[in-house]
């Protein structure tokens, strides 16, 4: 099982290497950008997807949590201290490098929290949040779920919304980026979109390697006895709700940490991050990778975010969404990567063997 | 706080209130013939009020009226018969993407079809600033007509349900939707028909509140979140605990105004429901088997 | 130190480049939010621009050239505003960015625009945009703080010195209600009450209730959503008969029919695209305002606002820029643009400088009002 999986890994990270090659041989070095950004969207789908295909649980509040990551590392990394300067804890945290002086874009110098520690806070103040939330919530079920998650996005997105510090419908701008290595750090500059490229990838394959393990373990068999039929789970004595708990925490932890990689590379983040669209968006891409197909849902939001991001639809981009939303949803409930799709797809291509323009939509239909 | 201003408040909660109940009652006629929400209930609202506005160019205001909420019943039939019909057995999870696909998908054909621009019915009685004196504070005819289109639709809904043969074939189905149809009952056509009763609720009530909330393409989802929300407060399928718990969420919201900075008016509502959903899972007035559809 | 051989293969080059170049059309990127939350600005801003473009390629272009606009929807989002903004600048090479539609767009993009020096022609009115200078950023619409000024000058000579103040949660009625703050104190007006509404608010009774408990003398309304009709009506319907004033978001006769008796005799500063009809025939912007209000309304079957107004003026700021540099070098056309005065536009009569990338004052603002469900000057 542990081969297959480093396969599965080894295949996208070449998969990933041949699209970055393509996009430069193309002549679209450009395309990076906007793949590195959809890469950071497919972490957070990819972590729901956890949670809704293994867990049974929906959310409609995951929006909130990339909210959480980003609005708190573009906070703590824009607060000037300086006017706090002599305060003993802050020249403590100065000492330890939690706390750094760097230019600001007008000449001046500001004194804020290290990217890194703040991105630590962030991801950990989304997991918290979860946790608290998750432990009343997560005893609903069916629409009663659906509503209550959908009310802690809500509060999350009018917190964002309302709150000055957080620059209101503004957003947080002028986030600097979060150093790597060698000098390369996540962040908007043109000369380090290859290094950005990788490191979203690097991001996903290595979350993708822990959730495979996950799922692969005790505790996804125990997951997945918890979706298929929760009362017979809790009778053979797997803790229901402590699972629940945990996985619930894991994806909104994902969430987050999408959300300070991605504000780093954006510089910046806006309410619109927090939107209930956005957490719908979310569960849609889900829903179209397949619930539990961790690679489908991975696949499916890389394209549609990056489609969506380079704007090929226009003004009409939400009704395209929902179009292929139910689209899906009618016709093979289980995503893309679903055997009854397969089956359609396969009886279709029978039913028009001779028009050739069918067999490469068959083609790249399943190749996806 | 002066008893003037109390009332006044009290007033807003109301007009808040029985906005989200009218929306709120039209989930519980398709949940209680099928057990599932429509998400897309919004649109039905906003349906109702932009095709009523279009009309009323021509027609006059009741016949407006009365055209745009058939034309809305015939669009809550074809999505059903489109979308709904040919399912067998939908999970829960499956029923909300597809209806959340379908609010999408009206709502970007409205923005196509008459824009981005706001429109409002006339009111009712009177003008934009007619109001009638009570007790020193001051209120809208509009309310007034909203609180009885309210009352009316409470009143149609429960002896419809209740007393008469199609309103029980409807529960029947609901309740057991395979044994409903061993005895013979046309299950397929009663859920057809619990969609087109919800889409002319969902108009009706599009209709009567557009002189307040005004009409947009884009208005069906902040409403059709307050209606669910409502709709859960109240515990799902009871139509008079949606008018109960949408008057309750108005009022509440109306006096977090006095209290705290408008800005947070949605999420002190909200965190009310989720308490009250914490303590009691199936809502206000639920039965306990409501968390297990 | 200079090499006299550089300018000359510069123009070697220029010479060379120039029979392939006239052919290709001059690209020009527009981010709006053609849909979603701010479709109220984006989507005439879009329909505005594009009408320009064609105009002018139908009178020949630019320099000879067709001039090409690429219009993405952002949909409102910061996020997309930024994709694309990389996207027009790296990849279709655009000469100039018109937009974004909202100030939190504007906000997110400002420093890509000033790092790839790519000129940025905002349509939000948010002051932070120009204020500080940015290099390559300027703005159309007329500065927030000269609406407040406009404001303020009349609530004074009225006597008016308690006022409450409205404004919707958008990056618009956040502008405002910080100028609106910051003024007050220089005219001796004291904010009693002031309250953020939700931009898709349906009803907001209890907002104008607690301007009522507060015992205002006058309400100012700052937003450019459908709910700033709402303000009105249930003022009025609560009894409330002071004042109204509202922001320059409220130049959309749509408004005003949503508003229907209660819009009558509500004050707001507004550029004179709205009473364009009325104008007294000598006043410089009469036609401009004319042939676009025409244009538009010909073309469209619409009303006229003055959203899609800065859309116009920043294709017609771009364009005269264009003209006067003569030549398409962002460089060249940025401090062409720097250095426009006088130019008529539906916003005002634009002078822009080095410290100045707005161009407006307080004069290009009139007070007007609401008769018999119409825009009129409030000295009519």
């Amino acid at each position: 099982m542990r081969s297959v999986r480093l396969r599965q890994v080894a295949v996208f990270l070449v998969l990933a290497g041949a699209l970055q090659l393509g996009a430069i041989a193309v002549g679209k070095p450009f395309w990076q950008t906007q793949l590195t950004m959809s890469a950071y969207y497919a972490l957070v789908a990819v972590g729901l997807s956890l949670l809704m295909g293994y867990a049974g649980q929906i959310s409609l509040g995951h929006a909130g949590f990339f909210a959480v990551g980003g609005y708190g590392s573009a906070l703590l990394t824009t607060w000037d201290l300086s006017a706090h300067k002599a305060a003993g804890v802050l020249q403590a945290l100065q000492a330890m490098g939690a706390v750094v002086a760097r230019p600001d874009p007008f000449g001046g110098t500001v004194l804020t929290v290290h990217p890194w520690p703040a991105a630590v806070v962030a991801v950990l103040l989304a997991m918290a949040a979860a946790w608290l939330v998750g432990i009343p919530v997560l005893k609903l079920s069916g629409h009663y779920l659906a509503m209550a998650t959908l009310g802690v996005g809500t509060i999350i997105a009018a917190i964002a919304v309302g709150t000055q510090a957080l620059g209101a419908a503004d957003g947080i701008s002028g986030v600097p980026p979060l150093p790597l290595l060698l000098g390369v750090g996540v962040g908007g500059a043109t000369s380090q979109r290859v290094a950005n490229y990788w490191v979203a990838i690097g991001l996903l394959a290595v979350c993708m390697i822990l959730l495979l393990n996950l799922v692969d373990s005790r505790v996804g068999r125990a997951l997945r006895a918890i979706h298929g039929a929760e009362d017979a789970a809790d009778a053979m004595g797997v803790d229901t709700a402590r699972y629940k708990l945990h996985t619930f925490v894991v994806s909104a932890g994902l969430a987050a940490l999408a959300g300070v990689f991605l504000t780093h590379f954006n510089g910046g983040i806006g309410p619109s991050e927090a939107s209930i669209m956005k957490s719908v968006k979310y569960v849609a891409m889900v829903a179209v990778g397949g619930m539990g197909s961790l690679w489908g849902t991975l696949g499916v939001s890389l394209l549609l975010n990056f489609l969506s991001l380079r704007g090929y639809f226009g003004t009409l981009d939400d009704a395209v969404f929902g179009a292929i939303l139910i689209g899906i949803m009618l016709f093979s409930p289980d995503g893309i990567m679903s055997p009854d799709l397969r089956r359609i797809l396969v009886a279709g291509w029978r039913r028009l063997r001779p028009a050739p323009a069918s067999v490469e939509k068959g083609a790249s239909e399943e190749g996806r | 706080m002066a008893g003037e201003l109390f009332f006044q408040y009290l007033i807003a909660g109301l007009t808040y209130g029985t906005i989200y109940a009218v929306v709120g009652m039209g989930f519980n006629i398709i949940y209680n013939a099928t057990g599932i929400i429509n998400f897309a209930q919004g649109e039905f609202v906003m349906l109702g009020g932009m095709t009523a506005v279009s009309l009323h160019a021509f027609l006059p205001l009741p016949l407006a009226i009365v055209v745009a909420v058939l034309v809305t019943m015939v669009v809550g039939a074809l999505i059903e018969v489109t979308f709904i019909r040919w399912l067998s057995r939908p999970s829960v999870l499956r029923m909300i993407i597809i209806t959340i696909g379908i609010s999408i998908l009206i709502r970007e054909a409205a923005l196509l079809l008459w824009g981005q621009d706001v429109r409002a019915l006339p009111y009712f009685t009177g003008n934009e600033i007619t109001s009638i004196a009570v007790g020193g504070a001051r209120i809208s005819p509009q309310v007034l007509w909203t609180l009885g289109a309210c009352a009316g639709l409470v009143v149609l809904v429960t002896a419809f349900f209740r007393f008469t043969m199609l309103g029980r074939q409807m529960r029947a189905c609901a309740a057991n939707r395979v044994a409903a149809s061993l005895c013979g009952l046309p299950t397929r056509n009663l859920i057809t028909l619990s969609f087109v009763l919800s889409a002319g609720m969902g108009a009706l009530a599009g209709c009567v509140v557009s002189p307040i909330t005004q009409t947009q393409y884009g208005i069906g989802t902040g409403l059709a979140i307050k209606g669910f929300t409502v709709a859960i407060l109240g515990g799902l399928g009871n139509s008079l605990a949606a008018v109960a718990a949408g008057l309750l969420l108005g009022i509440i919201e109306s006096f977090s105004v006095s209290l705290l900075p408008t800005a947070f008016k949605d999420a002190v509502s909200i965190a009310v429901l989720l308490a009250i959903l914490f303590a009691r899972p199936s809502g206000l007035f639920g039965a306990r088997a409501a968390t297990r559809p | 130190m200079r090499n006299p051989i550089l300018p000359l293969v510069t123009c070697l080059l220029a010479l060379v480049s120039t029979p392939a170049r006239a052919a290709d059309p001059i690209k020009v990127g527009a981010i709006l939010s053609v849909t979603g939350p701010a479709s109220f600005l984006g989507a005439p801003e879009s329909k505005t621009i594009q009408m320009f473009a064609e105009d002018l390629n139908a009178k020949g272009g630019l320099l000879g050239r067709k001039v090409e606009v690429i219009v993405k929807d952002s949909g409102g989002s910061p996020e997309k505003a930024l994709s694309f903004a990389k996207q027009l600048i790296e990849e279709d090479k655009v000469l100039a960015i018109l937009g974004p539609s909202t100030s939190g767009e504007t906000m997110q993009i400002k420093g890509l625009c000033e790092e790839q020096k790519t000129l940025l022609i905002s349509c939000a009115a948010a002051e932070v945009i120009v204020n500080p200078v940015a290099k390559w950023v300027f703005k159309t619409p007329q500065k927030d703080s000269d609406a407040v000024v406009k404001i303020f000058q009349h609530m004074k000579s009225k006597g008016l010195t308690k006022v409450g103040v409205l404004s919707s949660n958008t990056g618009f009625g956040k502008a405002g209600k910080e100028q609106l703050e910051k003024l007050a104190p220089n005219f001796g007006v004291q904010i009693a009450a002031s309250e953020v509404y939700d931009k898709a608010a349906t009803d907001l009774t209890a907002e104008v209730t607690k301007m009522k408990g507060a015992g205002v003398q006058a309400i100012v309304n700052w937003s450019i959503e459908p709910a700033q009709a709402l303000v009105i009506k249930n003022a009025r319907q609560i009894g409330l008969t002071i004042p109204i004033y509202q922001s320059h978001g409220f130049g959309n006769i749509n408004y005003v029919k949503a508003a229907g008796a209660a819009a009558e005799g509500v004050i707001f500063p507004a550029g004179r695209l709205l009473v364009a009809d009325v104008l007294s025939d000598k006043h410089p912007q009469k036609q401009v305002l004319v042939a676009y209000k025409k244009g538009y309304e010909a073309r469209f079957k619409e009303d006229v606002s003055t959203f899609g107004g800065h859309g116009y003026d920043a294709m017609l700021l771009l364009a005269e820029a264009v003209k006067k540099a003569g030549s398409t070098d962002k460089e060249k056309v940025r401090a062409a643009l720097e250095g426009l005065t006088g130019l008529v536009g539906t916003a005002g009569v634009f002078k822009m400088s080095a410290t100045d990338h707005n161009g407006l004052d307080v004069e290009a603002f009139e007070l007007l009002t609401v008769k018999d469900g119409r825009f009129v000057t409030l000295a009519q």
